[in-house]
């Protein structure tokens, strides 16, 4: 196992490398110019020495090594720094936005907490109504409630985000009014008023993602629980004379569940990444707005790191499902 | 030859078993009724139903008309009939899903075959199908979009413009499934005995894969091509959406969608309606997808 894991993450150090190629030569090519973003007040020469300092006049391959080395070197060490008070990336480079002006890394520290609340709970939400209602329908394989949830998560994974929940805002925000329309990012919970309100803030959006995402797992966990229903197992267990209760919720779950768990962690990347409608459609400023925003105002060292960090998290998560699967299923031997 | 003295009854045909199985799915069956009147609509129904031809002036004045006789679905902010713009709309992004499809599973079953067949190409092209299953898509395509989408309209104009760049963006983002399942394909076909046969009297790569594995990959890509067309659908609405996909004046569903959303709350049927149209439209691909699955599998078929 640990074998596997060690060269699963070798292999994955060239996949990120030409991945990360890939974003920024792509990027690179943008047509816009840092240059747009700064005032026509500003005179030529300044100007010019301003496009010297952000480091735009380089050959493009000494700009890719310096954002590497800015990635991999200097912004871990600038992390370590503010979590020690050490001095060790004093007057380094780090990776600058072209939008503010502030070190890239800043931004996404300040924009994560809200993507991770939303989105977070959304994941949690969607994961807790998709068990129970897998479960119970592979249970009652054909019964009403199996094909009444079979035609709703058909519905659920057919109706994209961008519809469902502008549904819900026009059902639930503007005609009842029970919710705000839009997400307040600068909400502090201090009291229970707040707190309240932010959970008032956070229904629509969690419901919309929730949604979304149960839809699919719970599929997976019906035809998960299905697949060892039948097993020779589950008739002995119920030979013994075990509760129906004792047979399903203990002996059938727990080897479901292990197929469902890697397909959650596979969907984890998504939180931050993949929620970009969901965070525009109701204003929420995480990671996914930051993301458009920089997109549509030419920031490119932004957009980079951002598609960057997504596709880091996209091996990764790869990688724990494969790991988790060998660790949960004994009958699975990667070596 | 002498003439076959016992007469054989002939079998069904393999296509007529298809269909047979493929009835017996309810949802599979709504799904191709639905897909079938949504087609013939977009199709058909801009001949049947001509707008008038308004002056501005009297545009202006007919602007967000609720549903009536003469606006079957109302009127947009510049007094566009509504009806004929979710037509126009339809026939874009019902044409974006299939061209996009067709691309991706090309390219998908050629990269799978040659990945399957030839040993030597199998590291490499699998490296690559891993390689863009790890990409960020919707940022990378909406940077894509972005750079491409000044260049390529001043070559073929905004609108094919606009039309080429993203169908083939989500075409070559989309083909690693196809690609994935057509090499398990072949790598199971290449060990059979026909294969065997016909290497052995002397058949070249190109022939044994033309005449003896293309054939039988057919029906997996078939039922992983009905998905890609709801996922083609969905990818370009949502580009639409933030704004980076088709221009307003040559809309898709999507494109409605997102131009009704400022007027979401006093009109909302400006959303409702290409909502429920993208919805309809993907949920059936899904239903047939479904049920094809199980009309081509043979294990399932005839059970």
């Amino acid at each position: 196992m640990l074998t596997f894991t060690l060269r699963r993450l070798l292999l994955a150090i060239p996949t990120l490398l030409l991945i990360s190629l890939v974003i920024f030569f792509l990027v690179d090519l943008a047509p816009g110019s840092p240059a747009s973003e700064i005032p026509l007040t500003v005179p030529a020469e300044v100007r010019a020495k301003i496009l010297e300092a952000m480091g735009v006049n380089a050959p493009v391959y000494v700009r890719y090594g310096l954002w590497l080395k800015q990635f991999f070197y200097i912004e871990p060490l600038y992390a370590f720094d503010s979590l020690t008070g050490s001095h060790y990336a004093e007057g380094m480079q780090r990776i600058i936005s072209y939008q503010t002006r502030s070190p890239v890394f800043d931004v996404i520290v300040q924009r994560l907490p809200q993507t991770l609340i939303v989105i977070g709970t959304a994941y949690l939400v969607g994961i807790l109504i998709a068990v129970p209602i897998g479960i119970y329908s592979a249970y009652r394989q054909y019964s009403l409630f199996d094909q009444f949830g079979t035609l709703l998560a058909m519905i659920g994974f057919s109706v994209p985000t961008f519809f469902s929940g502008t549904l819900f805002i026009i059902i639930f925000a503007v005609w009842f009014g029970w919710f705000p329309t839009k997400y307040d990012t600068t909400l502090n919970v201090t009291d229970w008023a707040s707190f309240w309100k932010q959970v008032r803030q956070m229904t629509l959006p969690v419901m919309t993602l929730g949604l979304a995402n149960a839809a699919s797992i719970s599929r997976y966990m019906r035809s998960s629980m299905l697949e060892n229903m039948g097993q020779d197992y589950v008739r002995t267990a119920r030979a013994k004379g075990m509760s129906e209760q004792t047979v399903v919720l203990k002996h059938v779950l727990r080897n479901s569940m292990i197929p469902v768990v890697t397909v959650i962690a596979l969907g984890i990347p998504s939180i931050f990444g993949g929620a970009i409608i969901t965070e525009n459609l109701f204003g929420v400023s995480g990671i996914g707005s930051a993301l458009i925003g920089a997109i549509h105002a030419n920031d490119l060292p932004m957009v980079q790191t951002l598609a960057f960090i997504f596709a880091i998290l996209i091996v990764l998560f790869n990688l724990i499902a494969d790991v988790l699967y060998g660790l949960l299923d004994p009958r699975i031997r990667y070596d | 030859m002498t003439d076959a003295t016992v007469v054989m009854e002939k079998p069904a045909s393999q296509g007529k078993a298809i269909w047979q199985q493929f009835r017996t799915h309810k949802g599979a069956l709504f799904g191709l009724i639905v897909l079938g009147i949504l087609i013939v609509s977009v199709v058909i129904g801009p001949f049947l139903w001509v707008p008038e031809k308004l002056r501005v002036a009297e545009a202006i004045m007919l602007k967000n008309q609720g549903p009536s006789l003469r606006f079957p679905l109302g009127t947009d902010q510049l007094g566009r009939d509504m009806l004929s713009r979710m037509m126009a709309a339809g026939k874009v992004s019902l044409a974006v899903g299939f061209v996009a499809m067709f691309i991706a599973m090309t390219v998908g079953t050629t990269i799978g075959i040659l990945a399957g067949y030839f040993k030597r190409l199998d590291g490499p092209l699998m490296r690559l199908t891993d390689m863009f299953l790890a990409l960020p898509l919707i940022p990378l395509l909406l940077v894509m979009v972005m750079l491409f989408r000044d260049r390529i309209a001043s070559i073929i104009g905004p609108e094919m413009g606009a039309f080429a760049l993203i169908v083939f963006a989500i075409g070559v983002t989309s083909w690693m499934q196809a690609a994935r399942i057509v090499r398990g394909e072949v790598l199971a076909l290449k060990e059979r005995e026909y294969v065997l046969a016909a290497r052995s009297i002397g058949a070249i790569p190109r022939r044994i894969i033309f005449r003896h594995i293309l054939p039988n990959v057919v029906s997996p890509v078939m039922v992983a091509a009905t998905l890609g067309i709801a996922d083609a659908i969905i990818t370009e609405s949502v580009l639409s959406f933030l704004g980076l996909g088709f221009p307003p004046d040559f809309p898709t569903w999507g494109r409605l969608l997102f131009d009704g959303l400022s007027y979401m709350q006093i009109y909302p049927e400006r959303v409702i309606w290409p909502g429920i149209a993208i919805s309809l439209t993907v949920l059936s691909v899904n239903y047939i997808g479904d049920g094809l699955r199980d009309a081509l599998d043979p294990r399932i078929r005839g059970r």
